[in-house]
């Protein structure tokens, strides 16, 4: 296989993969709607009951942990994709260097 | 993590390899991570044995005054939030999490602190910012691993074997590898989540750094405070709060 054709097939995985890692990161939406509802009821329990502050916000930051999950599996694969390429290894495995 | 020699060809977040070993064939690298929680852990085994010197002296009839008190507050502080967190079993545990507390939170908050790495191969000595060690899957997944075996241990010392096999065909039988993939992504998802937060706070205030080498010291004391003490500060407080509510949840 010539040089030039790896190069390409290099630059195409890559390019591909930079392209990937963004879309990766629109799982971001889901912790930031989850969040955001948890801190509008949070907000709302203290409101009506100020007594309990420390036991909610607890309980909120509890959730917001839980909920941005998600999000990070997704931050996860975007870093993975950029910074450890699995791909590009893969495909230089498959035509042989 | 070289913020003090700042250039913006030279962003490096990655995790730097100070030695390879091989013992029995497999080949371990003693990398920056394990560097610099190794010297965390140093701090804090000689400010344990310093303090437990200073506090043997002190009348406990007296009224508590100085490092004392505070002490008196910290350790209460964290009883009671185990206590709080896992019911009166919690007492038992307290130790065991205040110190995890303890390790988490200064390994979080390390990316604001000075310290040297050594590199033996190019005989070299970099003076930099610490890379958070909880910026590396290998020790966050070594902690949880330590939360899913203590998990699993507790689970089958207070049911028993029958009771603890019996939990998992809980409700009915045809769950029961839906319950197993649950109890395996416990540990992923706590050491991702710690390991995510940390690493993308490590990446961000890099290319900050390597991007704006001008403005970088006026606003990176904002980004610092949000990145390594508001996230570093919450993310172990529920790292440790997790733990505590998997392993109390599997001794009732």
């Amino acid at each position: 296989m010539s040089n030039y054709s790896m190069e390409q097939g290099s630059a195409l995985i890559l390019a591909c993969s930079a392209i990937g890692a963004g879309l990766a990161m629109i799982a971001g939406i889901g912790p930031g709607i989850g969040q955001g509802f948890a801190a509008g009821k949070g907000a709302e329990a203290v409101g009506r009951q100020p007594g309990a502050q420390s036991d909610i916000v607890r309980t909120m930051l509890m959730g917001c942990a839980v909920a941005e999950t998600t999000g990070i599996y997704g931050l996860f694969i975007a870093i993975m994709l950029i910074f450890a390429n699995p791909l590009i290894s893969r495909y230089l495995r498959i035509i042989g260097q | 993590m070289n913020y003090l020699l700042l250039s913006s060809e030279e962003v490096d977040f990655n995790i730097h390899v100070i030695k390879t070993m091989r013992i029995f064939g497999l080949e371990f690298r003693f990398t920056d991570s394990l560097w610099y929680a190794c010297w965390i852990a140093a701090f804090l085994i000689i400010a344990a044995v310093i303090l437990n010197r200073k506090l043997r002296r002190v009348d406990p009839m007296a009224k508590p005054k100085g490092i004392q008190n505070l002490l008196e507050y910290a350790v209460s502080a964290l009883d009671n939030f185990a206590v709080g967190t896992m019911g009166p079993v919690g007492h038992k545990f307290s130790a065991f999490y205040g110190s995890m507390f303890l390790y988490i939170l200064l390994c979080n908050l390390s990316g604001l602190f000075v310290w040297f790495r050594i590199s033996p191969a190019e005989s070299k000595v970099w003076i930099e910012f610490m890379r958070p060690p909880t910026a590396d899957l290998a020790v966050t997944l070594s902690l949880a691993l330590i939360t899913f075996f203590m998990t699993q241990g507790f689970g089958l010392k207070a049911k028993g074997l029958k009771g603890w096999l019996k939990g998992f065909t809980e409700p009915v039988t045809l769950l029961t590898p839906i319950n197993l993939i649950g109890e395996v992504a416990n540990p992923i998802s706590l050491s991702f989540r710690l390991m995510g937060n940390v690493l993308a706070g490590t990446i961000i205030m890099a290319l900050y750094y390597g991007m704006l080498p001008m403005l970088a010291y006026i606003i990176s004391p904002a980004l610092h405070f949000y990145f390594d003490v508001f996230a570093g500060v919450l993310q172990s407080f529920i790292f440790v709060m997790l733990s505590m509510i998997y392993v109390s949840g599997a001794m009732e």
